[in-house]
């Protein structure tokens, strides 16, 4: 083709059917309608109505885009209303799950709900409190924090920096992998079993058992994501920091650490949180205790999961059943605010040690 | 206090990979040495090896002598660490630390390396490494402000501050205007032509004009054949080299007939 055939006035193919913006809202009310319509003549259920609802949906939207827009912008269509709806499935049950320990959960918490233990009231259809429980989860989780976060730090710190990809880091990595796997129960009978060697005591309960049973669950993912954060800082700035002299260690001290601290710090707040909430190892180790015990080396302490699980029992007592059901309720969201504060904290700390670019 | 180089059957290996061989240099005290070639033939490499940075990549080794004023860098007993505080070095791309403002970023070579500065004697350095690197006047009024926020050119020049900070004998320079736009290169050259006076400089560049505008010296790499290791073609004053060179190699490349 030449210069002069390509000057013929031609107007180019940029112009093609649109549907109207309400297309999708117009949609959901037709499938809406059809659905309702035809779950009722056919007598089923609210379930069987959605879901016809949900397939008129997708045909009638992906068929009048097609015929309007044509094939590529259907197909958008169609993978969209998709990728919305398992959207949607997924988030159902944490909304409802929310919904529900709000509303149950929510009246039960007074401050003196929060302020007393269960000393003298198991028995009692009134009265007590989850002071004991909160503080025992703090003081367990905050134990398993010490051990963890130290030896997660150095493991991933070990790996990115220094091993060079050598055999032993493969192990570690391998090792680390299989870690992430362990059933937390198994960590809470290895923690048993540990304490009984030790202790010499056949069944032993201590607070900072619990703390060795989370420490195993959150060091593989304290070392996962301080690695991942190590990997993400350039070597140009290991490189301009070495070229200044400064030694490997300085280096990873004054130079990786701090641009990675964003991630890391995060990263530790979300295995923090994960094993806030774990329950079976401390079921074994940690045991029950009505009252807060501060002495993590001998005997029970209660912590929220474990109050959770026990409380369940005294639900089915049939004259102070439901009084251990607001207790569970209770509980239940006091755990929740306390791994979404978690969560939260992570955020903020995240934003707040972000290397900045401001001018 | 600048330093003369001498190179002495350098060959640098990438593990079993040998990637230059037989390098023979001598890079005068208060002068710019240019190093230029196609890419991939070993210029940065050896650049690297003058200040011990090569053997940062894991595997990478280095045979052969780098005398500076009489000891050799490679020797028994010599500290990478030490050799990279005397030899400074400036990167393709700048790269100012996140963390650090424009103000920490000066100062790094000596926070970094624990070094007790008293606020005056802080602020000296930097101010005198800002206008040596021809930044102070943009930045005076907001020292504390992240490297980060500063523009390209001026993020290398930044880099050229922290190089010069900690006042070295050798200023190793790899290919420092490659990522600028001509201004700001035109910034970094007057700059060398200033440091030229208290440091040896050593730069690679890609950029033929800028070797003939800025360097006394110019070295010549390229590969022996491809698969082959890349080495010293020809090493001379820059203008010999850019009107009459030895090589017949060097007049293809540097007249664009390469190859």
């Amino acid at each position: 083709m030449t210069h002069t055939e390509i000057a013929a006035p031609q107007e180019m193919a940029i112009r093609a059917g649109q549907l109207p913006r309400a297309a999708t809202l117009l949609t959901v009310v037709f499938a809406v309608a059809i659905g309702g319509v035809a779950g009722m003549l056919l007598g089923s259920g609210f379930a069987v109505m959605v879901l016809l609802a949900w397939l008129v949906f997708l045909v009638s939207l992906t068929a009048w885009s097609t015929a309007v827009e044509g094939r590529r912008k259907a197909t958008d269509r169609l993978v969209n209303a998709l990728v919305w709806s398992t959207f949607a499935v997924a988030m159902m049950p944490l909304l409802s799950l929310l919904y529900t320990v709000i509303v149950k959960g929510g009246p039960v918490l007074t401050p003196s709900f929060l302020q007393s233990d269960m000393t003298g009231f198991a028995s009692l259809g009134q009265g007590g409190g989850i002071y004991h429980a909160i503080m025992g989860t703090i003081m367990v989780t905050a134990i398993a924090a010490i051990i963890a976060i130290p030896v997660g730090l150095f493991t991933a710190i070990y790996l990115v920096e220094y091993s060079a990809g050598s055999r032993l880091a493969k192990v570690i990595t391998f090792l680390v992998d299989v870690m992430t796997g362990i059933p937390s129960i198994v960590a809470g009978l290895f923690a048993l079993s540990l304490f009984i060697v030790l202790t010499g005591d056949p069944l032993p309960r201590l607070g900072l058992g619990g703390g060795v049973a989370l420490s195993l669950l959150m060091i593989p993912t304290v070392v996962r994501s301080v690695e991942e954060m190590l990997k993400l800082v350039p070597d140009d700035l290991r490189e301009a920091s070495y070229a200044l002299g400064v030694p490997k260690w300085r280096t990873i001290v004054k130079v990786v650490l701090p641009t990675a601290v964003a991630g890391i710090v995060t990263g530790i707040t979300l295995a923090i949180a994960r094993v806030a909430g774990e329950t079976a190892p401390l079921l074994l180790i940690c045991g029950t205790f009505p009252e807060a015990n501060w002495n993590p080396f001998s005997g029970a302490v209660q912590t929220l999961p474990v109050y959770i699980y026990s409380s369940l029992n005294g639900t089915t007592d049939a004259k102070y059943g439901d009084i251990w059901t607001d207790r569970v309720w209770g509980a239940a969201l006091v755990l929740i605010i306390i791994v979404m504060a978690l969560n939260l904290i992570a955020r903020i700390i995240g934003n707040i040690f972000a290397p900045k670019t401001g001018r | 206090m600048a330093k003369s180089i001498d190179v002495k059957d350098l060959d640098i290996y990438y593990g079993d990979f040998l990637a230059v061989q037989g390098v023979n240099v001598h890079i005068k005290a208060r002068s710019v040495t240019a190093f230029i070639g196609p890419s991939g033939c070993g210029k940065s490499t050896v650049l690297r090896s003058l200040n011990r940075m090569h053997e940062v990549i894991p595997g990478a080794r280095v045979e052969g002598k780098v005398v500076v004023d009489g000891q050799s860098l490679y020797g028994a007993g010599v500290d990478p660490v030490a050799v990279r505080r005397q030899i400074g070095m400036v990167f393709q791309r700048p790269n100012p630390f996140p963390t650090m403002s424009i103000y920490e970023n000066v100062l790094a070579g000596n926070r970094l390396n624990a070094r007790k500065l008293k606020k005056p004697e802080a602020d000296t350095i930097v101010e005198k490494s800002l206008r040596g690197a021809n930044l102070w006047n943009e930045v005076k009024d907001r020292l504390a402000k992240p490297g980060m926020g500063l523009s390209g050119g001026q993020q290398q020049r930044l880099c050229i501050a922290r190089a010069i900070a900690v006042e070295p004998e050798v200023l190793l320079m790899d290919e420092p205007c490659s990522a600028l736009d001509p201004i700001s290169t035109a910034a970094v050259e007057d700059l060398i032509h200033e440091l030229k006076s208290d440091y040896t400089i050593v730069i690679v560049t890609h950029n033929m004009q800028q070797a003939a505008r800025v360097s006394d010296d110019t070295g010549f790499f390229n590969l022996k054949a491809v698969g082959e290791p890349g080495h010293l073609v020809e090493f001379n004053p820059t203008t010999k080299v850019f009107s009459n060179p030895d090589e017949s190699a060097t007049e293809a490349y540097i007249s664009g007939r390469f190859g």
